[in-house]
């Protein structure tokens, strides 16, 4: 669609699993032309993870795969013989942006380096995303989420004190290191799109999580500030976490749970929060040492716990309005998908696919507004659109049927 | 032609000559303008010498020592543990962003301020913001008085819930959006109750990394059409496609999944293990049987991994808390990081639970350059946390310190706006200009003036 910011720019994609397909979805979904490459025969290997229709496994029906890999079009090359490397590189040629996610001696033993792309494409920006970049002592070591979340986040931080430290839900780091991947492909178009000169950018999944803003970069630098070694420890449940103050972090309620933000900061609105208790109204209680105290807190739980149990999640979130309070329920993924600001702000969309049927997706994770998000198509079935992609490169499908039977496609 | 002119050209950083207007608030916001910053954008933080906003230049803005050796690293961040003079100018929460960005002061609160600030609008090419919502409508900055000045501005506001809905003027900081997302329900131990939940920012990394992207896509839109646009960015939007999974395992088979710690679905064993030292721990995560072979090798194939209950990954998962025990006993022998090693030898996915200690002196984090020496008028000389991602053309790299309140007032309103002397001098009479907030914050908020 021509409407769309990334309408005039053309992606080759040559990712897998999530980080890659996550960075080149966004391009799609707004607006780039994206190919994507996968293995004849057997796919991208998120095809085979779930969540999966009825956990019956499906290799065109892979939640997954779906969600990653909307507006792209896909077919099928085997980069491990001659001739299907030569293809990559036609189209390589032709592509604004390549981006890959092999390990990093994958592509300069195919003969696929930056260096050698480029020469036939100046202004290509190849972006390659690994999982501890392309140099190091560490270029070749394996990745899991979990190990991303040992070696990357701040997991010491998160759990109990007396038990083994806690990973952040699902895969959550590899579709940021997506995201971060996405920015600096943008980045690095835009001086091409000026100067006429590509480059070759290198994404390590570990330093994405290294220099987040998520709380692991703050606390590298606060580490450096503090000195005397100081490192962050188990905080436990809120009480005491980083608000330093009461009440603070996630307590009980009718039918389920509350998070609320407390500290000096948040204390005037929280006295307001519980009806403005007499009990309570003594300043102290908002001082630094008042809300760490703990005759103070015990003043406060006293209040607080019978006004949350008397409400319902809803409420409590409700009352939060009123009094301007820093909370939020806790919420299921059926809660969420059902929340009416979602619904009224069309976040969620239906996407039709011939194998796997209409589905909710998540959608827009920003609204531009004159050129739009859209997932103008479901995710390519295997080798969809071979004959559309080769057919423009002059491939006809008598060319094409031959090398399928060669094992090129 | 200069033939040293294509080479300077490639040398210069992609956003060079792109300015940024910034009136960003504690994490989100600043994370897309550090990005923005890092790649070469002149990024000019509005800030207020009259107005100090929440949790933006450190908890608060004027902290006591004695405060400061009584907190967390997350409170007390600070050069030494001492708030010094300026403490705005040394929280490690605002530093860690401030790099490569300057700052000007102005109180945008007052008429004067704004036709300042709209000033800056008319040469800028960017606005940033993430304010709660409406706050930059209220102040006469919303994007129909921007577009205004200048009509091909991009402007983007980054509220928590976004700029329509029923939620929008809600408040919520980082971690409730998380609560909304249905992440904090997906990321406990399965057998503990919520409220042991320890909170996590990860919204703020996830709406900064789009802020920065829907930044770069409306330049390149406007580098193709010379047009400019607003862009609502609601960060919850941005971690709920992050959550895929879980997402589409409700809308596919109505399932409602929970925590499940540190295990994988499929994948087993898939833990943290016990290692020698206190508080010492090694991920390994086993996807395939050849990575299960890898495993039993470096353990030198003990016969309790020959047991038909760990022959395969189904068989690995339904068993694997008699697995995990076994695997604890031989790692608790160990050292983490010589785990790592030996595992990553047999192709093992396996990593030391790193704290921050460990980051500075792994050797591969070191021999990549990422952390980078800064040296700060405010705060000395330490090593911070670089650029994301490293390009073969233009390098990014910490070019600026930090940048102090009201650092670039100079530049900003003589050079860039060319105001005189004389009316410099009376901005700064009036409190629109200086280097430090009205005695009379100390946490944060409006100067309470007579």
């Amino acid at each position: 669609m021509t409407g769309q910011a990334l309408s005039d720019i053309k992606v080759l994609d040559l990712t897998w699993c999530i980080s890659g397909p996550c960075c080149t979805k966004l391009l799609a979904n707004y607006g780039a032309e994206v190919t994507k490459i996968e293995r004849p025969g057997t796919g991208d290997p998120a095809r085979r993870i779930g969540p999966f229709p009825n956990d019956e496994p499906d290799i065109e029906k892979s939640g997954l795969f779906l969600h990653l890999n909307t507006s792209k079009r896909g077919v099928t090359l085997n980069l491990k013989t001659d001739t299907g490397r030569g293809i990559l590189r036609q189209i390589a040629a032709r592509s604004d942006v390549l981006v890959e996610s092999f390990s990093p001696r994958v592509m300069p033993s195919l003969g696929l380096g930056y260096e050698s792309l480029a020469e036939a494409n100046p202004g290509l920006v190849m972006v390659s995303i690994s999982n501890f970049g392309q140099t190091g002592p560490y270029r070749d070591f394996k990745l899991s989420e979990l190990v991303l979340n040992a070696m990357g986040s701040c997991m010491k931080m998160v759990g109990q004190p007396e038990r083994e430290p806690l990973k952040l839900g699902g895969n959550i780091l590899q579709y940021q290191a997506g995201a971060i991947a996405a920015t600096a492909t943008l980045t690095a178009l835009f001086g091409s799109r000026l100067k006429g000169t590509g480059q070759h950018i290198d994404v390590s999944l570990l330093e994405t999580c290294l220099g987040s803003i998520d709380r692991r970069a703050p606390y590298l630098l606060a580490h450096q500030y503090v000195g005397q070694g100081e490192t962050t420890e188990r905080m436990g449940g809120g009480r005491g976490g980083i608000m330093s103050g009461c009440p603070e972090g996630v307590y009980p309620c009718a039918d389920g749970y509350f998070d609320v933000a407390g500290g000096v900061a948040w204390w005037p609105r929280n006295f307001a929060l519980l009806g403005s208790p007499p009990e309570l109204a003594d300043p102290k209680f908002g001082t630094p040492d008042g809300q760490m105290d703990t005759q103070c807190q015990e003043a406060i739980f006293s209040v607080l716990y019978p006004w949350a149990m008397s409400r319902t999640k809803q409420q409590v979130w409700e009352d939060a309005r009123e009094a301007r309070a820093a909370l939020a329920p806790l919420y299921t993924t059926e809660d969420l998908v059902k929340d009416s600001h979602f619904e009224e702000r069309g976040f969620f969309v239906d996407i039709d696919h011939p194998r796997a049927g209409r589905l909710k997706y998540p959608g827009a994770p920003f609204r531009p507004s004159v050129t739009p998000w859209q997932a103008s198509s479901p995710a390519p079935l295997l080798g969809q659109h071979n004959q559309e992609v080769y057919g423009s490169l002059g491939y006809s499908y008598g060319d094409l049927t031959k090398l399928a039977k060669a094992g090129v496609l | 032609m200069n033939e040293s002119q294509p080479l300077e050209r490639m040398s210069q950083l992609p956003l060079a000559g792109i300015r940024v207007m910034d009136m960003t608030v504690v994490w989100a916001g600043t994370f897309t303008t550090m990005m923005l910053a890092d790649m070469g954008a002149e990024v000019i933080r509005v800030e207020n010498n009259m107005f100090a906003p929440y949790g933006t230049r450190g908890i608060m803005v004027r902290p006591s020592d004695s405060l400061l050796e009584t907190r967390g690293m997350a409170t007390a961040g600070y050069p030494d543990r001492k708030a010094g003079g300026r403490p705005f100018n040394r929280a490690a929460m605002f530093n860690v962003h401030a790099r490569n960005k300057l700052s000007m002061t102005v109180d945008y609160m007052q008429p004067k301020g704004l036709d300042v600030l709209k000033r800056l609008v008319a040469i800028s090419d960017v606005f940033v913001e993430n304010n709660a919502y409406g706050t930059v409508d209220k102040l006469g900055l919303g994007y129909q008085d921007l577009s205004q000045v200048k009509p091909d501005i991009i402007m983007i506001s980054m509220p928590g819930f976004g700029c329509s809905g029923p939620h929008a003027s809600r408040i919520a900081l980082g971690r409730h959006l998380e609560c909304i997302a249905g992440h904090t329900l997906l990321r406990g131990y399965p057998d503990a109750d919520p409220t042991w939940t320890t909170e996590v920012y990860h919204c703020d990394a996830a709406a900064g990394a789009m802020g920065a992207f829907a930044v770069m896509a409306a330049l390149l839109y406007r580098q193709r059409t010379g047009k400019g646009q607003f862009i609502d960015l609601a960060q919850i939007e941005t971690v709920i496609p992050q959550l895929g999974e879980a997402i589409m395992d409700y809308t596919m088979n109505g399932r409602v999944q929970g925590p499940m710690g540190n295990r994988h679905p499929t994948a087993a064993p898939c833990g943290l293990y016990p290692c020698k030292g206190e508080n010492r721990w090694i991920a390994i995560t086993v996807f395939t049987d050849e990575e299960w072979q890898g495993l039993c090798r470096a353990m030198g194939n003990p016969s309790w991994t020959n047991e038909g209950k760990f022959s395969d990954g189904l068989n690995r998962v339904n068993n694997q808390d008699e697995l995990d025990g076994h695997i604890a006993e031989w790692t608790r022998q160990h050292v983490d990081y010589e785990l790592m090693r030996l595992l990553q030898g047999y192709r093992v996915p396996a990593g030391p639970v790193m704290d921050e200690r460990d980051c500075y002196s792994d050797p591969h984090i070191r021999d990549r350059s990422f952390f980078e020496e800064v040296t700060h008028v405010d705060c000395g000389t330490h090593l911070y946390p670089g650029v994301l991602w490293k390009m073969s053309g233009t390098p990014g790299s910490i070019r600026l310190p930090p940048c102090r309140l009201g650092e670039h007032n100079e530049y900003v309103y003589k050079e860039l706006l060319g105001i005189s002397d004389l009316e410099y001098a009376e901005l700064e009479h009036e409190g629109h200009i200086g280097m430090d907030y009205h005695p009379s914050i100390t946490v944060h908020g409006r100067a309470n003036v007579e």
